[in-house]
């Protein structure tokens, strides 16, 4: 009787002292995208409901990626929920590297998911992990520039469209150049943007039996365009500018034009971070002779590695996040302009949405538009937009964006780069074996 | 009064002369053993893989003979890689010596408020190099918001765009502010120790200031400053935060070095086999910048 | 030397002593006013000299991650590490500087080589054995690594500072009578006293600010501050100013520590006094 008295007495301490010893803890990787910050921050809710203890890991995207795949590729064993895309799902889903999502729970509305963005992050027709939020590329542009210049920016524009309209508004006197652009070098830095440059002007990254396209003719007036347009009428130092710089230049008024993913447009919505939030505009992302593959898809999921013991836990906190409602919860208290997009049909039939972002629909139509399969003029073995989903990618591509970095500055002509580049593919590719 | 020549004595220290006989290998034993094995595991592990044609995101490993080495070496851009990495060695290397040199001088002596003015001066080697790096590249080195751009402006000149056109220059002077604390420090400390008597000897028999810097200060400080090169061949040989956060080796390769090289062409495709036998490689050029340091500073050391 | 010439001496050693600081130390002073500033401030082109201060990155920054467990996992693995090392160090420093035979050279030399493999190119192997034995993402781990990369310079930079002892000094003690052990007690720990302070600081910093590894062989539990900071990084969207908070949040201990040992530095033994 005494040690049950004992027994007793201490679980009480325990509760006291908030110990549980029955409580999962879920360790969880994200990319510090001011949606995932977001969060993190509501989580704290989600810990109190269900009293799951969450561990978080935050890293910018490329060192997040690099992380977590060490970890998966090793068997490490270090998270039990992970922030990826629809890059990795397919191929760690085929190497059995994910836990399949196959039941949802009934409150979970799997059939709201935007039909793309599902079939991207499935394998043989099992998702693998749950889009968080996925976004395609649209253009910006300030009305009122293009008003005083009586100018008219076309629903559809083409890449010559564009270029027009920069020489017309670029204007060294006020500091406004006509058009901020990627020049960043990466696979996911200037390569995302210029990958769909490649496929609108009619060429595709590889030939059918697996050598590297780039060196085509599409691809050198892709290239030379692009080369021509960013040092014309683009910002010094755009060799430098990525996502941010960019975003940063167009928030302070510095731009007349930017083309780059749909999410930006909540930011530079919001008059707290940006200059310009009343005078913005949009439109498609650009196409030229070809009107395919000009806007990415992208999306940044929760996948649960195989190794995890947590998968039941995880799962839930992934529904979660992911849910209808979260995205609601999101919408009454931080804003709806801020709420993760680009996942849900119901999203874009949300009066409260459409009415506080005016982007919504044009995201909506370049999401919905944008297929992994059929995107180029020429038939091409792979899946994907504007980078091919397979594991020797990045460093093909990052040496791609390398290279077209090079011609940007002048170092080398768009020709030598290229061929460079398609040389170098050619090599990573024999020594993977898609090459006899 | 007779001129001490410091080499002299300096000489007398190296030949055997201890009368004391001590076991010498109880002391060594311990660090040696310890970096022994940690030296030894990774190297065999590094060997083994050099030899496999292995990619992470699609397994499994299988024996490829010298199928990395052949890559490695067949990179059109490989000569241009072990140029970059020995201008990012040396570059910084003169930089940070002469100044360090320069600035040791000058804290040497007393004067107000020293203290702080010294440790403002080492402040820099306190920051990350990441953060240092994205300090540089956003808040200076940005030809439309950096603060250099903006004093360019002032005095009419057109912006440099250091990241396209001097990247180079830009990285040796990112690596260099943040390791000149470095050499200072080490020299600072090394003139600290300088004999007084000696300099006030040479001033008495009417040496002027150069002169005594040149036969007096130097010589003392002959053996950090060996110890200090070799010490930033290790560092600046492994640059590698600085340039991923700015300039991810590019434009083309132009800041591309062999550490960098591993991570871009190898580490990014997860191609293990490729990034050991670059490892190898990073050893065998590092090996032979020793050699070249050794032979000529080993009777400083 | 005339009084007036050594007194334009030390006003030109004041001033320039004092630009040179201001001009070393102004970036991260910039960067510690950005901490300061709303993110919209901080982007702002022009940059901003004046502006409304705030703490709000602060709160930001420990709303992300776990500031005080990141910081202590800086306070040990740093300290442990270079404590370790300095202690496996010295006494093969000591020998190498005082018992030297051409042997003992090629070992010096050899544990500098060890340095020469990159991290890039070892880190597979590395993380393989570390995840074999379970440790990943301990401190454990970290310091342990931590400790063999910095052991090299540790042992290079003591083996300096004993070689700076005058070898006089020593054969008089010894002439004396006194025995090893006293003859470090009473002579070399006080004549190297600032060599070991220097090299315990820089040792420190070099720890302190390793991310490489930290980055990649933790998680939730051992990361350091370097991973903190991370975190801040090149996020999408604004993000300078949070980053800067985070910096500084991480450059402020180190430089508290930077200022202490400092003090052991100025210290500098003139050897008229030991005579």
């Amino acid at each position: 009787m005494f040690k049950n008295k004992i027994a007793a007495i201490s679980a009480t301490v325990m509760m006291a002292f908030g110990v549980d010893a029955q409580a999962t803890t879920l360790t969880i990787a994200t990319v510090n995208n001011p949606d995932m910050v977001v969060m993190q921050k509501y989580s704290a809710q989600y810990e109190k409901e269900t009293g799951v203890t969450l561990k978080w890991l935050v890293l910018d995207e490329n060192t997040l990626r690099q992380r977590v795949t060490t970890d998966i590729a090793t068997k490490g064993g270090q998270f039990d929920i992970i922030t990826i895309g629809l890059y990795e799902t397919p191929i760690w889903g085929k190497q059995g590297w994910l836990q399949p999502f196959e039941k949802f729970s009934d409150k979970y509305d799997v059939n709201d998911i935007l039909p793309s963005v599902k079939d991207a992050l499935s394998y043989q027709g099992k998702m693998y992990s749950v889009p968080f939020y996925a976004e395609s590329a649209m253009t910006f542009y300030r009305k009122d520039l293009f008003e005083a210049a009586g100018l008219k920016m076309p629903e559809n524009p083409t890449w010559t469209q564009i270029a027009d309209f920069a020489k017309k508004l670029d204007n060294k006197q006020t500091g406004v150049h006509g058009i901020c652009i990627r020049g960043l070098p990466g696979w996911g830095e200037n390569m995302a943007l210029l990958g769909l440059v490649g496929n609108v002007f009619g060429g595709t990254q590889f030939n059918m039996n697996w050598t590297s396209a780039v060196n085509s003719k599409a691809w050198n007036n892709a290239i030379d365009f692009y080369v021509n347009l960013a040092n014309k009428y683009g910002p010094p130092g755009v060799v430098g500018n990525g996502f941010n710089e960019n975003l940063n230049l167009m928030a302070e008024g510095k731009c007349a034009m930017w083309n780059d993913a749909t999410v930006a447009a909540g930011l530079l919505f919001d008059p707290k971070r940006s200059k310009v939030a009343d005078k913005l505009g949009f439109a498609q992302n650009p196409v030229e002779t070809w009107n395919k593959g000009g806007a990415w898809l992208w999306a940044w999921s929760l996948g649960i590695p195989s190794s995890s013991k947590n998968g039941d836990e995880a799962r839930k906190f992934i529904e979660w996040a992911t849910s209808k409602e979260y995205i609601n919860m999101i919408g009454e208290k931080e804003g709806w302009v801020t709420i993760p997009p680009g996942t849900r049909k119901s999203t874009y039939t949300n009066q409260k949405y459409l009415a506080a972002a005016p982007f919504a629909a044009p995201t909506l139509k370049a999401i919905e538009s944008a297929s992994l399969v059929d995107n180029t003029a020429v038939p091409k073995p792979y899946t994907g937009i504007n980078f091919a989903i397979i594991p020797e990618m990045q460093a093909i591509n990052n040496y791609l964006g390398q290279q077209i970095a090079g011609a940007l500055t002048g170092k080398t002509t768009v020709k030598a780069a290229l061929d460079s580049a398609a040389r170098n593919s050619d090599k990573i590719m024999t020594k993977a074996g898609y090459i006899k | 009064m007779k001129m001490m020549n410091t080499s002299t004595i300096h000489n007398k220290s190296k030949s055997p002369r201890s009368k004391q006989k001590i076991r010498v290998w109880p002391l060594l034993l311990p660090s040696v053993s310890v970096l022994a094995i940690w030296a030894v595991v990774p190297l065999v592990l590094t060997i083994w893989y050099s030899f496999q044609n292995y990619n992470l995101q699609a397994p499994p490993a299988v024996f490829g003979g010298l199928i990395n080495f052949e890559f490695l070496f067949t990179d059109g851009d490989l000569p241009v890689v072990v140029m970059n990495t020995l201008v990012m060695v040396f570059g910084p290397m003169l930089i940070t010596v002469i100044l360090g040199l320069a600035f040791a001088t000058l804290y040497d002596g007393p004067f107000p408020g020293r203290s702080i003015a010294r440790l403002l001066v080492i402040t820099p080697f306190f920051v990350m190099p990441t953060v240092a790096a994205l300090v540089w590249k956003n808040l200076f080195f940005h030809p439309v918001w950096g603060l250099l751009a903006w004093a360019e402006k002032l005095v009419g000149l057109e912006p440099i765009d250091w990241f396209s056109s001097h990247p180079m220059l830009a990285i040796i002077i990112i690596v260099s502010w943040l390791w000149t604390p470095f050499s200072t420090l080490i020299l600072l400390t090394a003139l600290q120790s300088l004999d007084r008597e000696q300099i006030e000897a040479a001033r008495m028999d009417g040496a002027k200031s150069v002169s005594r810097f040149i036969y007096v200060v130097l010589p003392h400080l002959r053996r950090p400053v060996a110890v200090l090169l070799m010490l930033e061949t290790i560092f600046f040989l492994s640059t590698y935060a600085e340039i991923y956060v700015t300039t991810m080796g590019g434009p083309g390769a132009a800041t591309t070095n062999i550490p960098f090289y591993i991570f871009s062409r190898a580490l990014m495709g997860f191609d293990v086999g490729l990034a050991s036998a670059a490892g190898i490689f990073a050893i065998l050029i590092a090996n032979i910048v020793a050699f070249f340091f050794v032979r000529n500073l080993s009777e400083q050391l | 030397m005339s009084r007036a010439k050594s007194e334009k001496i030390d006003l030109l050693r004041m001033i320039l002593g004092w630009f040179v600081g201001i001009l070393m130390a102004f970036p991260v002073f910039w960067m510690a006013l950005a901490a300061f500033k709303t993110e919209q401030d901080a982007a702002s082109i022009p940059p901003k000299l004046f502006f409304s201060p705030t703490l709000e990155n602060f709160v930001a920054m420990n709303e992300r991650v776990d500031y005080v467990r990141h910081a202590w996992n800086s306070i040990v693995v740093s300290a442990s590490s270079t404590l370790i090392a300095i202690a496996l160090a010295a006494p093969a420093a000591y020998v190498m500087a005082f018992y030297a035979t051409k042997s003992t050279r090629k070992l010096m030399l050899w544990m500098l080589s060890i340095r020469f493999m990159p991290a890039v190119g070892v880190l597979i192997p590395i993380y393989l054995i570390l995840v074999h034995f379970n440790l990943i993402d301990t401190k454990f781990a970290l310091i342990v690594i931590t400790c063999l990369s910095n052991l090299p310079i540790i042992v290079w930079m003591l083996y300096s500072y004993f070689k700076e002892v005058p070898v006089e000094i020593l054969e008089a003690a010894r002439m004396d009578g006194a025995r090893p052990l006293r003859q470090l007690r009473y002579l070399l720990i006080p004549l190297t006293a600032p060599g070991f302070a220097s090299t315990a600081l820089l040792g420190v910093i070099l720890a302190w600010n390793e991310a490489f590894w930290c980055i990649n062989i933790t998680a939730t539990e051992a990361g350091t501050l370097a991973l903190a900071i991370a975190s801040f990084a090149n996020s999408e969207g604004q993000f300078w100013a949070k980053l800067s908070a985070a910096s500084l949040a991480s450059v402020g201990p180190i430089f508290i520590f930077g200022w202490i040992t400092q003090r052991q530095l100025v210290r500098g033994l003139t050897f008229g006094a030991v005579k």
